[in-house]
């Protein structure tokens, strides 16, 4: 592999990792906000439950979508120092309103949002996830912005070799974005729904204790992918209309006709099967254990369909890094070696992927254990050392 | 308008290095304040509702470095490669040690991810003072010098004392044996933040010669500014919620 070959994989190394994890998130902030505020609502101890270890889950799947975030912001600069020379002046403004504006928000509410039960009054904290998910979505706005800045620079004027930001109205209602965005929310909303699903299913399936909850997840979890199905699959066709105008040869070579052919194998099917099989069968789905199984084994699927979108649509734009106007040769940073461009992958790609395959675990065991061992907001330490601790103070 | 934002970008940096560095500072600490299991997990758990509220002021000095130098973005990022790698690489560690470390049971799992703490910590503490140094020098040279040795030492030695003055502030009279005030704490922000007040009042001409034309500027303006009320009141919020004196540990175990 060349030099500009390990950047970009890199690129997409990072950026799947960050997607994996940034789609549940998505998919998952709005439940939990609406399972927080019917606790606070009723005040019904089952509430506070759901909260709790969906939240969890939650939470645990954000470590991963934060750390990789990390690596995402600071190899642009690294690796493509190019696109910050040439179109610095325009790429940069979503993604540092994105960082002040959304995420500094929404990483300070986190935290009060986890470290605030049974210290916040109920509705203050109720008010944080809230704050959360709304700057999670205002986040991939953002980000999406910049992502359809470089599949159609609009809104920019070339002058003195760089771009300069004529119409900031433009970047926002690119005709790359407005289908793009829903299609995001959507994937979002089926992952999240599909984990809930997929989660009360196993639970279920080991006749677990907790069957009213669980029984009331997976219906909660199919009702979601429903949803949000129907918006990936709907807006996902649209997004043809653009393309074929702004970006003609899009999915004609190298991977992206791949990524695309796959996911729609794969998204359509499965969005038919929830439609006219899942939905239809809500009521009952929970009681027939015969199908558990089933449901658990195509848990994975909207996030491999996720993932390939992803690649179809940043691959598709290949040989250019804005399309039309830099090459991605020419946006990568002069002077990079494959030295350093190897160790940065080994780096953050061998980091990365060990702590994601930790959490992956976590995320399972914190299902397999069920509501009782949730700790998040825990009011008695679980564990008798713990315990004993507490007791001393 | 420039130099608005190049009073955010140093406000953030600042920021950051007065807040974070307690967390970096209590995280190279944590062997020698935390001899026990639970010693450990009490320091852990006063910095833990701070962490992700301080760490954040980092994600925006790169965002405004984006948005507002963007020229400078690359050049510098660039210039301290193996830096940046060493400051990401610290940095994910010590976060995963944080998120991890209470997330399944037994000994040789929480100390493995309390390591994971401490030397992430001491990579950020390290690598930063070398940085540091790296831009003050014009990014000319090997960050392996030896002043860049001598800021890594001074950066580390200044967060150590940061993060031992917020335990003494946070756990009075119990981890550090020691009792301090607020004021202390401020004292000691101050102290962690010296080396990039310093580097900024040097640099701030040469920055003001490279921030982006007006018209991004102004939709920054436009579309941060009106929310700097509720990220100060969010910060505010979190230091009034898990100061001292309103100790929950009684009842609710931390989730870091």
């Amino acid at each position: 592999m060349d030099v500009l070959d390990l950047a970009r994989t890199q690129f997409a190394v990072t950026g799947s990792l960050h997607f994996l994890f940034v789609v549940l998130t998505l998919g998952l902030a709005p439940l939990i906000a609406i399972m927080h505020t019917r606790y606070a609502i009723t005040g019904k101890p089952v509430h506070e439950r759901v909260t709790r270890f969906w939240g969890q889950i939650y939470v645990i799947n954000y470590a991963l979508g934060i750390l990789t975030g990390l690596v995402m912001e600071f190899q642009f600069g690294m690796n493509w120092s190019g696109l910050t020379h040439y179109a610095g002046d325009v790429f940069g403004a979503p993604l540092a309103i994105e960082t002040l504006g959304a995420f500094f928000l929404e990483s300070t509410f986190l935290g009060l949002w986890i470290f605030g039960w049974h210290r916040l009054p109920t509705w203050l904290h109720v008010a944080c996830i809230w704050v959360v998910t709304l700057t999670a979505y205002m986040s991939a706005f953002w980000i999406m912005v910049a992502n359809s800045f470089l599949q159609n620079p609009a809104g920019a004027v070339e002058g003195n070799g760089h771009l300069v930001l004529t119409d900031f109205g433009a970047l926002l209602t690119n005709p790359m974005l407005t289908m793009a965005l829903p299609h995001v929310f959507g994937a979002g909303l089926w992952a999240g729904g599909f984990v809930l699903m997929g989660a009360s299913a196993y639970q279920l399936f080991r006749r677990t204790a907790e069957r009213e909850f669980f029984t009331s997840s997976l219906r909660t979890g199919v009702i979601t992918s429903l949803v949000g199905s129907l918006l990936a699959v709907g807006v996902g066709y649209a997004q043809f209309g653009p393309i074929s105008l702004f970006q003609p040869g899009k999915f004609d070579t190298g991977l992206a006709p791949v990524g695309l052919g796959f996911m729609i194998a794969i998204g359509l099917p499965l969005q038919f099967f929830i439609t006219f099989v899942l939905a239809p069968t809500v009521y009952w789905l929970p009681r027939w254990r015969w199908a558990h199984p089933v449901l658990m084994a195509i848990t994975p699927l909207p996030f491999v369909a996720a993932i390939l979108g992803w690649l179809a649509r940043e691959t598709g734009r290949h040989p250019w890094m804005i399309n039309g106007k830099l090459t991605v040769a020419d946006a990568m940073s002069p002077g990079l070696t494959s030295g350093m461009a190897t160790v940065s992958l080994i780096a953050f790609g061998g980091v990365l992927t060990l702590l994601a395959v930790i959490d992956y675990v976590l995320i399972a065991r914190t299902v397999r254990r069920g509501p009782a061992a949730t700790t998040l907001g825990a009011d008695t330490p679980p564990d008798p050392v713990e315990r004993a601790h507490a007791l001393s103070h | 308008m420039d130099i608005l934002w190049l009073g955010v970008f140093a406000l953030l940096l600042i920021g950051y290095f007065a807040l974070e560095g307690f967390d970096i500072g209590l995280g190279m600490l944590l062997p020698v304040l935390g001899r026990t299991r639970r010693d450990r997990d009490e320091i852990v758990a006063a910095m833990a509702p701070f962490v992700l509220a301080n760490e954040v002021w980092l994600v925006a000095v790169a965002g405004v470095l984006f948005g507002v130098f963007p020229s400078l973005e690359g050049d510098v990022l660039f210039g301290l490669y193996p830096l940046v790698i060493t400051l990401l690489v610290s940095w994910i560690v010590r976060d995963a040690g944080l998120w991890f470390r209470r997330r399944a049971d037994g000994s040789a799992w929480r100390s493995t991810w309390d390591w994971a703490i401490v030397t992430g910590s001491y990579g950020l503490a390290l690598s930063w003072g070398m940085a540091l140094v790296a831009v003050a020098g014009g990014l000319a040279g090997s960050p392996l010098s030896l002043p860049g040795l001598a800021g890594a030492l001074l950066v580390a030695a200044l967060f150590a004392f940061h993060g031992w003055t917020f335990a003494s502030w946070r756990l009075p009279g119990q981890v550090t044996g020691a009792r301090r005030t607020g004021w202390a704490l401020l004292l000691s922000a101050c102290a962690a933040a010296a080396p990039v007040v310093a580097l900024l009042t040097v640099l701030a001409p040469w920055l003001l010669d490279r921030t982006a034309p007006a018209e991004t500027l102004n939709v920054l303006s436009v579309m941060i500014l009106p929310f700097a009320p509720v990220m100060v009141g969010a910060q505010v919020w979190v230091w009034r919620m898990f100061g001292p004196g309103r100790s929950a540990f009684d009842r609710v175990p931390s989730f870091f």
